[in-house]
């Protein structure tokens, strides 16, 4: 079961034509890698985007139009009603012609450490990303685009909203090019060798079978099963009752099963890498995508373990990085902030991935005072607290038990809490702030003179972890 | 208290204007008048005299309570500037006290409402990368905010960090 370290990885399971399909989790190929300088769009000149990209975005929309054309033209042969095929094939050049015009006028570049990206026609509106504040990138190939080899390319910033700057869609060849120059640019690295970029070491890949397994036992997927279950006892004691039920319910019903398809696919054959740019998680069924974080970009990291995995002893790591709420129109990319950096694992897979994320994280961990018990009694046997020059660590929960790391040089503001119920326990919660949306590290239940003591001295250990990461950080720029 | 350890009681607190209080009283008493004559109305239209004694009587009792807890809620707001960071404490029921170094500081807002501006006063809050992070001070002079805008910006602006 366990795949710790393994740099070999079967290749071409995930596709069943592997020509058609490139293996998401092969490392990419590096004779299909054209050399940096012949992407126009990091010499400044502007670029536009591959010549496919309206036909893949408008995607299966398109699909399902064509087809219902070719149907009813089929159908309609015969009788001859050429009004209203006259009308779809109107249609359907409308919308031709808008992609076109669309792709005609998005283009981008690559100037002074910002990416521009200028699109629209009535309304232009240009685009600067500054690349010295990226957080992380992604190759994302929804399953239309990897038919015709092509992959969208997401810069995510702290700032902005929450909004990524997306060049949807380039080659493959071209986004994996743009990706490592981007990232070298965003190190302050004017000319660096590509080539070394690409060598990734593979750290370890989820098997599709445990990945289902604990879909299967995580809480919407147990509460899929009793569903299943219940309608089955229905069907079989009173057969109409259960038909009018699932009548009724199926909206409901679809609902759950494609929000656990879409977790499925979203961290099948999840693959662990460790790139020379950063960390890269490379996953996906239909849609595949390649997250690169570089270091020194995580914000926190979290270690969930649900009651229902106990018993496999296994855990779920994710990761979090800066980003803020976005005020408008919500990304569909921001329900995956924290992302999983081990969707299902052994303990002893995630402490192996914690050592690479985050090198000697506490050991030691302070429980609370005993008298907690009475403010959280369900929480009080995980919760526990440790931190050394570097990191802090906590736990709790109620049912699952949760560990938040966070390292100290990424605290942007510490709050003591008192309510009325701790108050009255002496008992204080000490809450560490960071960049990050979803993982947030709480000292929970502390002794109030801890607390108090924690305040006057934590900011001060987080300057000295800040200094010691930029010392690391200047020797490791200087010696590169 | 809250307040004493950190630093070693060393800590210089200032507190929001009493105008603040004044502000505070007078939105109670707008909010108990209202009310008051919401439900006199309704009280007259269904014509029951008692009920009508009755009802202004809990308003009254209302009202004061909240005057009570709201001039308590300002005397706890407090803030505090040290070399590295600025301290901020508020609550009565539920006590918060938050530190933000001036490095972590992204911008700072001051904003003044109609009524705060007709009191003279601003509120001042200091926004980092942490959505959670909590520094807001109500009700200063506006050239204490001003002042304390301005030092927070330049002390920001020395002691920068990254993300």
């Amino acid at each position: 079961m366990s795949e710790l370290g393994g740099p070999e990885l079967p290749a071409g399971l995930s596709s069943p034509d592997p020509q058609a399909m490139p293996d998401p989790n092969a490392s990419p190929d590096p004779q299909t890698m054209p050399d940096p300088k012949a992407i126009a769009g990091l010499g400044g000149d502007w670029q536009r985007l591959h010549p496919m990209s309206p036909l893949v975005r408008a995607g299966r929309g398109l699909i399902v139009i064509v087809a219902i054309l070719l149907f009813q033209g089929l159908g309609s042969s015969g009788r001859g009603s050429g009004d209203n095929d006259l009308l779809h094939i109107g249609l359907l050049v409308v919308v031709t012609v808008l992609g076109v015009i669309s792709w005609l006028v998005t283009r981008w570049r690559v100037e002074e450490g910002v990416l521009r990206v200028e699109s629209g026609l009535i309304r232009r509106t240009s685009e600067g990303f500054p690349l010295s504040q990226i957080q992380a990138i992604d190759i994302v190939r929804p399953g239309l685009a990897r038919v015709f080899g092509l992959a969208e390319l997401r810069i995510r910033l702290a700032s902005g909203g929450g909004k990524a700057g997306r060049l949807a869609y380039l080659t493959d060849a071209e986004a994996e090019t743009l990706r490592v120059r981007l990232l070298a640019l965003s190190h302050g690295m004017v000319e660096q060798t590509p080539a070394m970029a690409r060598t990734e070491q593979a750290l370890l890949t989820v098997p599709p079978g445990r990945l289902f397994a604990s879909i299967l036992l995580s809480g919407t997927g147990l509460v899929l099963e009793l569903v299943i279950v219940v309608l089955v006892v229905l069907a079989i004691l009173a057969p109409g009752a259960a038909a009018a039920t699932i009548s009724a319910g199926a909206v409901g019903l679809f609902g759950l099963v494609v929000g656990l398809f879409r977790r499925f696919n979203g961290d099948y054959r999840l693959t662990v890498a460790d790139a020379p740019d950063g960390l890269r998680l490379r996953s996906g069924l239909v849609e595949t995508s390649a997250e690169t974080i570089p270091r020194g970009r995580i914000q926190a990291i979290r270690m969930v373990e649900p009651l229902a995995w106990r018993m496999f002893g296994w855990c779920r790591l994710e990761v979090d990085v800066a980003s803020q709420k976005s005020k408008g129109r919500q990304d569909r990319n921001q329900a995956k902030a924290a992302r999983a950096l081990l969707p299902v694992g052994s303990r002893a897979q995630a402490a192996f991935l914690m050592a690479r994320v985050f090198p000697d994280s506490p050991e030691q961990r302070l429980p609370p005072p005993a008298r907690a018990r009475w403010k959280s009694p369900l929480r009080f046997r995980y919760l526990s607290w440790g931190a050394n020059d570097r990191y802090a660590v906590t736990t709790s929960g109620r049912l699952r038990r949760v560990t938040d790391w966070v390292p100290l040089a990424k605290v942007q503001s510490i709050r003591l809490l008192e309510g009325p119920i701790q108050r009255r326990f002496r008992l204080s919660s000490i809450h560490l702030d960071t960049a990050g949306r979803k993982v947030h590290a709480v000292l929970r239940d502390r002794d109030r003179q801890e607390g108090l003591r924690l305040l006057g001295g934590l900011p001060d250990r987080c300057r000295q972890a800040r200094k010691l990461e930029e010392a690391n950080r200047g020797g490791l720029r200087s010696s590169s | 208290m809250v307040e004493e350890d950190v630093n070693e009681g060393a800590l210089d607190w200032h507190a929001p204007s009493p105008r603040l209080r004044v502000l505070r009283r007078y939105e109670v008493l707008a909010a108990t008048l209202v009310s008051l004559f919401l439900v006199l109305g309704i009280v007259v239209a269904l014509g029951a005299g008692v009920l009508a004694v009755v009802a202004v009587v809990v308003l009254l009792v209302a009202g004061s309570i909240a005057d009570v807890v709201v001039g308590r809620r300002v005397r706890a707001w407090g803030y505090a500037e040290r070399s590295e960071d600025l301290l901020v404490r508020r609550g009565v029921m539920f006590r918060r006290l938050s530190v933000i170094p001036y490095g972590r500081m992204q911008y700072v807002q001051v904003t003044a409402g109609p009524f705060e501006r007709a009191f003279g006063l601003a509120t001042v809050q200091m926004h980092t990368a942490a959505a959670a992070s909590d520094a807001r001070i109500p009700g200063l002079p506006a050239v204490e905010a001003a002042r304390l805008r301005d030092q927070l910006t330049s002390l920001g602006e020395s002691h920068a960090m990254g993300l």
